[in-house]
């Protein structure tokens, strides 16, 4: 049982994980290409629809990946998780069947138009149907966090007599107020990625002095955008959900930062590794204060540490959780500065000059990604044991049937599968990279 | 009444959910077949292309309505056909691959692989979603708690212990295979002209006397694996309606056909497939997942739906949300009506 347990988490683990890789970029990616349309609209020149065109194709090529990534994810619940299926259903399975008949049908429905209706529509009927798009991915985005939020946070319940979970708020689902702050954070997760890619894309063209007039045009947009999500990203988004978590979760809090003791005045840790067995952190670099200040808004006040909570209901893997937590938020401070020194500079007209800043926006092309799975790992792993915070243990929440050779095979299947549709979308989204906006790759994005 | 107006609502949307991709999957069948050069091969795809996806959101919608509706079955269900469930998966995403990728790159090895991809997942797939049903009419070996685990295959006999392929649900497989060529080659035939739409015609004659051979064969063989088909009827007789409507269907493919009124063929073709679905619901309800075992431990709509709050707050956003989502649909299929015109942008 054990074994079976802990690949049906790896299972799902990996599966989410590879479909968000896809998602995060479609939060962004849909946001900027409208902001595209509408610069289009607005100034009359036509290179920003042909930046819209250009990137609308990467987009086609991502939320086909992001679609056919997703559909498994609709089903994992019952397929690996069916004891919690069954008891969480009556309520999680709104939120999920909102976002098939809210979300799924608008998206699907205006990504044809969105890429093959520019001349059927009109300016200002594509500018729409690129808006409907957007608007839809942000909307599935949102109900499919609300239904994460109610798992930390479970809201509008009450237990039968037999111990069941039954609803009895609708509102108090959809309007958790966990949802709300974790909904801002990962959007504005999305936008980063979406940013950085835009801006790394546009700088790789100075850089190459290859479609360097696009290139300028994607960093004259990309990064003021950027600027903004980062800093959003950590305040006041990051930081209330960190509030929240110490509010709610505060073995998570404490796990986060591997902080074995209460303490007043509690550190941030920058550097240093958990050591499980002696129960402290080695080679520590910290900041004191940080911690209690981020917490609690109070420099001195007092967090609990690890030592106040039984073991049986610390999160299981500690320093993966402490590390990813650790490296979301590290990176997140780069973005920050890196964003910000980018915004300063072409405020000053001289970023596409700036050799080392351009570099310095190639190479950090792929780190939202990590950072976004970064945060996504300290929230899964830092509800653990939980499976609903609080009143489901994940041991309990597994397919009884399915046993570890089944699901062995289903996640080697999985893996090989994915491994291949990484390879096929990096190859055609390199190809679309290399012929660039303006010429038409043949049929590249018909059927 | 909430689980019974549920139930409707379920079984509505996994027809619509059939009638709609059941085309796509069905297009995808004939494709290596009927579509002999690249540019009968796009045009199949162009037919489908900017709704094939709409079409699969039907099954997702129906997923994600049954686990708040009926959770229990939804996760007896999945879990109890984890292999089957998982292999479905990998068909959709090779499916939707294949039509988003095929025409990317210019290639004499990238077209044909993705071509290959695309026929195979979709007959495939169609040969799956049909042995399902079989599954459903047939019943599983339910244990107290409502769970089953059914393997792949045991002795291909649907007795006690049966696999998930036994004689009974793989000529159902094969039935729903034929149903869906038929309805994909109407499809191909309303949408296209020249050389393609004439082999999609004569391929949509085959299917409709194959169909009709095996409508009789499954019926046969479904009455007397499952009993509670039978009893339905002889207890409520207006029931009779579903299997009329599916002849009436059977018989307008054949009519409108001759007569080379397409859109007519193909939709009397959706109104077969709505009514031998329809018929099949009818006959098991009010059972959602019947048993081969104890009869008193089958799913029913009384204890596998959720509570009464949960159903009644979820009609009231159901149901302006299916009105938008017809409201989409509507609008996309009217947007791209018409004959597949190859030289335009795009589709
Ligand atoms: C580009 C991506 C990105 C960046 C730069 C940051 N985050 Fe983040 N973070 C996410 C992307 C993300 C995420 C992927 O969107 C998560 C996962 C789940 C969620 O709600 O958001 C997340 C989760 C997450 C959590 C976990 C909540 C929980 O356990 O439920 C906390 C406390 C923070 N973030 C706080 C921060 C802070 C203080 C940051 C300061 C720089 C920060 N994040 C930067
Ligand atoms: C918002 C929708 C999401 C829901 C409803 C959800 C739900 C779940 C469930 C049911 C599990 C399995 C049970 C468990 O191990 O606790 C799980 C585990 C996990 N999920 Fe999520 N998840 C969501 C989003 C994500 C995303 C986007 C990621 C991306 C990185 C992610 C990463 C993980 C990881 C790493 C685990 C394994 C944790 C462990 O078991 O050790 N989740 N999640
Ligand atoms: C376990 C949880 C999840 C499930 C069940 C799920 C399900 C799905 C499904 C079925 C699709 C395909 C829709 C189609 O056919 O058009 C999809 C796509 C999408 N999902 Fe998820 N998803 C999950 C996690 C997430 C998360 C955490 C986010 C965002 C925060 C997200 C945002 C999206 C978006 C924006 C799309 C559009 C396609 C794309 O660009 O990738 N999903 N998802």
């Amino acid at each position: 049982m054990e074994s079976a347990l802990a690949l049906h988490r790896f299972h799902f683990a990996f599966t989410i994980t590879f479909h968000y890789i896809f998602v995060q970029l479609t939060l962004g990616l849909g946001l900027l290409i409208f902001l595209m349309k509408l610069l289009a609209l607005k100034t009359g020149d036509e290179r920003w629809n042909e930046a819209a065109r250009f990137w609308s194709k990467i987009f086609a090529i991502n939320f086909a990946l992001g679609v056919v990534t997703g559909i498994p994810m609709e089903f994992q619940f019952g397929t690996n998780w069916s004891r919690f299926s069954k008891a969480a259903g009556g309520v999680i399975g709104h939120t999920l069947g909102m976002e098939g008949l809210y979300t799924f049908f608008l998206e699907s429905s205006f990504l044809g138009l969105m890429l093959f209706g520019e001349k059927r529509l009109g300016q200002i009927g594509h500018t729409l149907a690129t808006a409907a798009v957007w608007i839809g991915s942000w909307m599935s985005a949102y109900v499919i966090v609300a239904t994460n939020a109610w798992m930390q946070h479970p809201t509008g319940y009450h237990l039968g007599p037999k111990g069941e979970i039954l609803l009895n708020s609708w509102w108090s689902l959809v309007f958790n107020e966990w949802a709300f702050w974790q909904y801002f954070h990962t959007i504005m997760g999305g936008i980063v990625t979406g940013s950085f890619v835009v801006c790394g894309v546009g700088a790789y063209y100075i850089l190459t002095k290859n479609h360097d007039e696009a290139g300028k045009r994607f960093l004259r947009l990309g990064v003021p955008v950027g600027a903004l999500a980062t800093l959003l990203v950590a305040f006041p988004t990051g930081d209330m959900q960190a509030k929240l978590v110490a509010q709610h979760q505060p073995a998570t809090l404490a796990a986060m930062e591997a902080l074995f003791e209460t303490t007043k005045g509690a550190p941030l840790a920058i550097m240093g590794q958990p050591d499980m067995e002696k129960k402290r952190l080695d080679n520590p670099f910290i900041i004191p204060g940080v911690l209690s200040f981020v917490a609690q808004n109070r420099w001195t006040a007092e967090i609990r540490g690890l030592n106040e909570f039984p073991e049986d209901t610390w999160p299981d893997q500690i320093p993966l959780l402490y590390f990813a937590f650790h490296i979301m938020v590290g990176l997140g401070t780069l973005f920050i500065a890196v964003m910000a020194a980018a915004a300063v500079w072409l405020w000053r007209g001289k970023l596409f000059e700036a050799k080392p800043l351009l570099w310095a926006l190639m190479l950090f092309l792929p780190l939202p990604y990590v950072a976004n799975t970064a945060g996504w790992m300290t929230t899964e792993l830092g509800r653990q044991p939980w499976l609903i915070y609080g009143l489901m243990r994940t041991a309990d929440g597994t397919s009884p049937h399915v046993s570890s050779g089944n699901a062995t095979f289903t996640l080697l299947g999985f893996m090989g599968m994915y491994s291949l549709l990484f390879m096929l979308g990096l190859f055609m989204i390199w190809r679309e990279l290399d012929h660039g906006p303006g010429t038409k790759g043949e049929a590249s994005s018909g059927y | 009444m909430l689980p019974v107006i549920w139930f409707w609502i379920v079984a509505v949307m996994i027809a619509m959910y059939v009638v709609l991709d059941g085309f796509d999957l069905g297009a995808g069948a004939i494709h290596l077949g009927v579509a002999r050069n690249d540019r009968e091969r796009r045009m199949v795809l162009r037919s489908i292309g900017p709704v094939w996806d709409g079409n699969e959101v039907w099954l997702l919608a129906s997923g994600g309505v049954l686990f708040f509706a009926f959770p229990a079955l939804y996760a007896s269900s999945f879990s109890g056909f984890y292999l089957p469930l998982m292999i479905v998966l990998w068909l959709l995403i090779l499916r939707g691959c294949a039509v988003e990728f095929r025409s990317h790159v210019d290639n004499a090895v990238w077209r044909p692989f993705w071509d290959v991809v695309f026929s195979f997942a979709s007959a495939l797939l169609a040969v799956f979603f049909g042995a399902a049903l079989g599954n459903v009419v047939r019943g599983v070996p339910l244990n107290a708690d409502g769970d089953f685990f059914l393997p792949l295959w045991t002795n291909f006999m649907p007795g006690p212990n049966p696999g998930i392929l036994d004689w009974y649900t793989i000529l159902i497989g094969v039935f729903a295979l034929a149903t869906l060529v038929q309805h994909g080659s109407l499809w191909v035939n309303y949408k296209t002209e020249g050389d393609l739409q004439s082999r999609a015609r004569r391929t949509a004659f085959a299917a409709w006397m194959a169909v009709v051979a095996l409508t009789v064969a499954a019926t046969i063989a479904s009455f007397s694996i499952q009993p509670k088909l039978a009893q339905s009827f002889a207890e409520m007789p207006f029931g009779y309606i579903f299997p009329a409507l599916a002849l009436a269907g059977m018989g307008g493919v054949a009519v409108f056909l001759k007569r080379g009124e397409d859109l007519k063929a193909f939709l009397a073709s959706a109104v077969y497939i709505v009514g031998m679905l329809t018929s099949v619901v009818f006959g098991v309800f009010p059972m959602v997942l019947p048993t081969v075992g104890d009869p008193s431990t089958a799913l029913t709509i009384h204890n596998a739906s959720a509570p009464e709050y949960g159903l009644k707050v979820g009609l009231a956003w159901f149901t302006p949300g299916i009105i938008l989502a017809i409201g989409y649909t509507t609008y996309l299929y009217s947007k791209f009506a018409g004959k597949v015109d190859l030289d335009e942008a795009g589709h």
